[in-house]
């Protein structure tokens, strides 16, 4: 068997190996005394989602729907925090649903550490509403009347007894929908919420889903739109120069020079699997 | 009857929502309002039938002792300690502990946080190294086409690497390839989608689809 | 972090590492971990969904208002008076879909199953029924209207705007398959399928990024968790130094 041969039938497990050493290396060389920071290059669509939060002022109203499942935790996460963070040191209110059938204890955590840290109150500053199946209905549901679907909170307050609710009846009534998902649910948001009920929408979805959102970008159905871990680390970014938190906050950017070593990897396996099958091509002929 | 009585009730009920859209008078609105509660409530027993199922499957091959029923059994057993300490008691909480379980630092949320997240995301995060398997083994640039994607995929991932002087050039290509060849792609794509979605919501509200049902 | 979060953040460490074990080979460590997660999984929705729908939708509407010693005594004395007493506060109506949700269970049974079919087609009917105008005009109509943009030669974005209607057109003109691609329309079915074809590439790239961070985000765990573990071997042999 000839080299390119040898090369082109390598085991899968040597693969996985380099990957796994791709992915360690970063946390090496920061034992090491090298730690690498990679400073994004911000995109207009996830700038549009920041400067949306920056322009609200306090006592206004955010509609924030946490969507994902633990599984899109790396990429999602880190927006969503972000996002709460923003709002809590602006005294903008929050409005937090949890859409995803997985996501609600883990949407829970995040807003009660949050709002530990901004000491902001349940039901005065931010309210949790939690999850309710069928996420298409609760969409239509709660942008005619929150009471509808959920007349209490996730903690089984009542809604009506809940002071920041008196000012706020439906969706419309926010200043808009900020919507961090990781399935079919920012799909709803788009057709039977902000489609039908006409208010702001901005997505934070995971990279896989990235791509087919831009139409609607283009098309002004959404103002805003945070791809992934980039997205996310784009986001921090802006939130680091804008005050609101420090580099040692950081999540995803935490996670870049791990996505940048990886590609490397995958991106030079390419590369040798091409040249592998041409010059093993060329050796047959 | 069997049949025709359940069709009538998918028409009714379709053609109601779907002209409630463009007449959104108060009581039709407040029909709505009840039709989609209602729904949500038959959703919520419909659910019990997959838990019931998987219930069943698992026992039936714990009874019979097939070949690894030992993993059958801690499915099972997973599943009814999640609903003992989220429903009947939590050692932190006492008896009927109420939506307090899912408060975080119950014993309901920590196997949330420390048994269920970790294996779920593991099995994802496998993704990361079959990719680059795949990458490595399937993607040849046997073709144009095949090239046209290999080339804009390396484009895209070079985005995350720095490059230097070149870095500035990527991003804004990565980022034409977004908002332009990608955003015209995918808006055929889902211009194709609606249209098809349409056609077979039509097609079941007239009863010209009744696979749904099942068999008589 | 306290000796009790640190036992439960050893179980998620070791549960990561068991279902890492499924790179080398398929091995029983994994298999206890693929089937746990699937009872703990229905476990904790099946509990989700009695907190969030059940309770909320059944019980505190339908239930608990219900004054039971009327309810009881109108059956005892058969007087309906006392049964409108009862029922005063309960929303009793949310007995219907109760009902017809109970009805979907006979889909279970081969002679009764045609009894799930009544509530399948209320629900069916509702969510599509809404869905119909919202798909058209959402994925359809906004995105005709967006293609067609003014265009102008004088800056770039209204050549991209020529060059967006240009190739929207030529994708749409790949998948019409009721003509044989030939001639004019079978290049700009060409240049469709090219279209088609840098989509998938970026696609595929952003997939990458996708499932790496979901690497990353274990790995980082890990890394956290052998920071905690080298601190608590610390401590464990201190203090055992010490006695």
């Amino acid at each position: 068997m000839g080299f390119y041969e040898k090369l082109m039938s390598l085991d899968r497990r040597w693969v996985y190996l380099c990957v796994a050493i791709a992915v360690v290396l970063p946390f090496l060389l920061e034992e090491f005394g090298v730690p690498i920071f990679i400073p994004p290059y911000i995109t207009p669509e996830v700038k549009s989602v920041y400067n949306f939060v920056e322009k609200l002022r306090e006592d206004d109203v955010l509609f924030l729907a946490i969507d994902y499942d633990p599984m899109a935790k790396a990429e999602l996460h880190p927006v969503a925090r972000a996002v709460l963070k923003q709002c809590f040191k602006k005294n903008v209110k929050v409005i937090i649903s949890a859409l995803s059938q997985n996501g609600p204890g883990m949407a829970e955590q995040l807003i009660s550490q949050t709002a530990k840290e901004y000491n902001k109150v349940d039901g005065v500053d931010y309210v949790y509403l939690g999850y309710k199946p069928f996420p298409a209905l609760v969409i239509m549901g709660m942008s005619q009347n929150f009471k509808l679907f959920f007349p209490k909170d996730y903690y089984g307050t009542p809604l009506d007894s809940l002071p920041m609710m008196a000012k706020v009846r439906n969706i419309k009534d926010t200043k808009g929908v900020i919507d961090v998902a990781a399935g079919s649910v920012a799909d709803m948001w788009i057709n039977e919420g902000a489609g039908r009920y006409n208010y702001p929408l901005a997505l934070a979805v995971t990279g896989v889903m990235a791509a087919d959102y831009y139409p609607f970008l283009n098309s002004g159905q959404l103002f805003g739109l945070v791809s992934g871990m980039k997205g996310a680390a784009e986001y921090e970014y802006l939130m680091e120069k804008g005050g609101y938190m420090k580099k040692e906050e950081f999540d995803a950017s935490r996670g870049m020079p791990i996505q940048m070593f990886a590609h490397i990897v995958v991106i030079l396996f390419i590369i040798i699997g091409n040249v592998g099958y041409f010059m093993s091509r060329r050796k047959k002929s | 009857m069997r049949r025709q009585l359940p069709i009538l009730v998918v028409f009714i009920s379709g053609i109601f929502m779907a002209i409630q859209y463009f007449v959104p008078s108060e009581p039709a609105e407040f029909v709505q309002e009840y039709a989609m509660d209602w729904v949500i409530v038959i959703g919520v027993f419909a659910m019990g039938l997959g838990l019931w199922s998987l219930t069943k499957v698992n026992w039936i091959k714990v009874q019979r002792q097939t070949p690894g029923w030992g993993y059958n059994l801690v499915t099972i057993l997973g599943m009814v300690f999640m609903l003992v300490v989220g429903l009947i008691w939590d050692p932190g909480l006492g008896f009927f502990p109420g939506e307090k379980s899912q408060v975080s630092g119950t014993w309901f949320m920590n196997f949330f946080w420390y048994i269920y997240l970790p294996i779920q995301t593991v099995m994802f995060s496998l993704l990361a190294f079959y990719i680059a398997s795949a990458a490595y083994r399937a993607f040849r640039a046997r073709t144009i086409l095949a090239s046209i994607l290999l080339v804009t995929a390396i484009v895209i991932m070079l985005r995350l690497i720095p490059l230097g002087a070149v870095s500035g050039i990527n991003q804004w290509l990565a980022n034409w390839i977004l908002i332009v060849p990608n955003m015209a792609a995918k808006r055929a794509i889902w211009m194709g989608v609606g249209l098809g979605m349409v056609a077979m919501a039509l097609k079941i509200v007239l009863g010209i689809e009744r696979s749904y049902m099942g068999r008589d | 972090m306290s000796l009790v979060d640190f036992m439960w953040m050893s179980i998620g460490a070791l549960l990561t590492l068991f279902t890492f074990s499924y790179l080398y080979k398929d091995n029983p460590f994994y298999k206890f971990a693929e089937h746990l997660v699937v009872g703990v999984s229905a476990g904790y929705f099946a509990v989700l969904l009695y907190y969030s729908s059940f309770m909320p939708k059944v019980i505190d509407t339908v239930f608990r208002p219900i004054e039971w010693k009327y309810f009881i005594l109108a059956f005892k004395q058969i007087k309906p008076e006392y049964l409108l007493a009862a029922l005063k506060g309960s929303q009793w109506w949310y007995l219907v879909p109760g009902i017809l949700g109970v009805m979907m269970w006979t889909r279970f049974s081969r002679k009764l199953s045609w009894i799930s079919r009544f509530s399948l087609a209320f629900y069916m009917g509702i969510g599509i029924g809404a869905s119909i105008p919202l798909t058209l005009q959402n994925y359809v109509l906004k995105h005709l209207t967006s293609t067609i943009q003014p265009v102008n030669f004088t800056s770039l974005t209204g050549i991209w705007r020529l060059l967006i209607v240009i190739l929207v057109f030529c994708t749409l003109v790949y998948f019409f398959f009721s003509r044989e691609h030939k001639g004019a329309f079978g290049a700009s079915a060409k240049v469709g399928i090219w279209v088609l074809m840098i989509a998938f590439g970026a696609g595929f790239g952003l997939t990458v990024m996708g499932r790496v961070a979901l690497l990353a985000e274990r790995v980082i765990f890990l890394r956290d968790y052998w920071v905690e573990l080298k601190y608590f071997l610390y401590m464990l042999f201190k203090y055992g130094m010490l006695l």
